[in-house]
């Protein structure tokens, strides 16, 4: 982090210039601060420098994609080339996104704090898909943006325990909980059915229970906290076959009605799957398909593929693999697809 | 710093207002204007007349061209403003959402240049 994070933010072109001059005053002793503002908020009682930025970033005045873009880049430190990536966008566009919300930052004043209480229910969705975000990017190769994620999620339940954030914190919690047995060695993705449980971080799923449990109790919970309910079952759970999929397939229709989403349907597919038998789920999956929404998801053939497979239509499940292989990106679920296509 | 909060609303709905709404938004406006001299926001306030009584003015290659109306034809017309000082873009927000055409119109927030 730099030594001010503001100026950081907004130092464009002329502002650039002011912070090297600011610097250069600063090796000189009893010099005084030229920027006066910058000096007021350097002062400022400090909560978290990152968690600041963040919430200015996400100022409902800013547009939300550059909301979202700007603080992957400049907080979390992707490169343009991830963000864009992210956001299905091309590099160009996305600097420019984020070079259009640093200049509103300086130019229309957002200032630099965690907002009162009265604008935080405003902000707050922003921030916490924010940290979602994060941790999401972190989730395959960089350990260091979840454990980042997961601090961000720590200070901001300490700052505001509102059901969503502690939700938050106990969804990434769980998940961080089983990062080891998520790949081999050899960096190929290993499918839950198939992880070491004896490897999964008890005492972080224990505290992940625990918030789990006390958003739940608490009236306002939202998406965050049921998908943070089922990774609790699953964590839980001794084994696959022993895991509660009634409940899981009960959690997913509380989240459906409160989230309508073809990625979660396709979720609560494949749960359904454990707990009736692969041709129910397969059923769904099918008519997910036939919407059109999801045909270019991999995760959606990769689903149906499993389901197939189960059922021994080896000819069938080759075909939704070989279809999942041509639209996944990641090199971990590319290796686990490859894999189960020499396996059939 | 300075922002101007431009009010907007639909010119053509006002016809529609009974006379009683529009003697209540009048004394919500006087009662709004005095909040905001008292907290020091205030500088500066008009209203318009409406944008039958527009001109917009262009000089291209040293011609004048004029032609009747505003410069964009909108939904919502530019009503009047009010220019006020404020802490930051949150003080601004917090002063504009009181502006009572808020409820019914909309207001643009707009930091003076300089």
């Amino acid at each position: 982090m730099p030594a001010s994070p503001r100026s950081w933010l907004i130092s464009t072109g002329r502002f650039r210039a002011i912070d090297r001059l600011r610097k250069r005053r600063r090796e000189v002793p009893g010099e005084h601060d030229i920027a006066q503002e910058t000096t007021d908020i350097e002062n400022y009682d400090v909560v978290d420098d990152r968690l600041r930025l963040i919430f200015t970033c996400c100022h409902p005045a800013l547009n939300p994609d550059a909301q979202v873009a700007m603080t992957l880049r400049e907080i979390c430190g992707l490169t343009t080339e991830q963000v864009a990536a992210a956001f299905l966008t091309t590099a160009p566009t996305l600097a420019q996104r984020i070079v259009r919300a640093k200049t509103k930052i300086r130019d229309a004043k957002i200032p630099y704090e965690i907002p009162e209480r009265g604008d935080l229910p405003e902000r707050l969705a922003s921030v916490l898909h924010v940290i979602y975000l994060v941790f999401n990017q972190g989730y395959f190769s960089r350990a260091d943006l979840a454990t980042e994620a997961i601090r961000l999620g720590g200070l901001l339940v300490n700052l505001l325990p509102e059901p969503e954030a502690v939700g938050l914190l106990a969804l990434m919690l769980l998940h961080d909980a089983r990062r080891t047995t998520r790949t081999t060695p050899g960096g190929e993705l290993i499918p839950l059915e198939e992880q070491d449980r004896s490897q999964w971080n008890e005492p972080q799923i224990k505290e992940g229970v625990r918030l789990v449990e006390r958003a739940l109790t608490s009236r306002g919970f939202g998406p965050y906290t049921l998908q943070a309910a089922i990774a609790a079952l699953h964590a839980e759970a001794p084994s696959s076959q022993a895991t509660d999929w009634a409940q899981i397939v009960g959690l997913y229709d509380v989240l459906l009605r409160a989230n309508p989403s073809a990625v979660i349907e396709l979720n609560r597919a494949a749960a359904l799957a454990m707990r009736d038998g692969p041709e129910h789920g397969l059923t769904l999956i099918d008519a997910i398909l036939a919407r059109g929404e999801l045909r270019e998801y991999h995760l959606a053939h990769a689903a149906r593929a499993d389901l197939f497979r189960r059922l021994g239509r080896k000819a069938e499940a080759r075909s939704a693999y070989e279809r999942a292989l041509a639209l996944a990106v990641e090199d971990p679920e590319r290796r686990l697809l490859e894999r189960r296509l020499r396996e059939l | 710093m300075k922002y101007l909060c431009l009010v907007y609303q639909e010119e053509k709905q006002e016809g529609n207002v009974p006379p009683g709404q529009i003697e209540q938004a009048k004394r919500d406006y006087w009662a709004f204007t005095e909040d905001i001299k008292k907290s020091g926001h205030y500088v500066g306030s008009n209203g318009l007349k409406h944008t039958d009584a527009a001109t917009t003015v262009r000089v291209r290659n040293g011609k004048l061209s004029t032609t009747d109306g505003p410069f964009a034809e909108t939904k919502e017309q530019l009503g009047g403003y009010f220019l006020i000082e404020a802490k930051d873009l949150n003080d601004a927000i917090q002063v504009a959402a009181r502006i009572p055409s808020a409820k019914w119109g909309s207001i643009e927030v707009r930091p003076i240049w300089g």
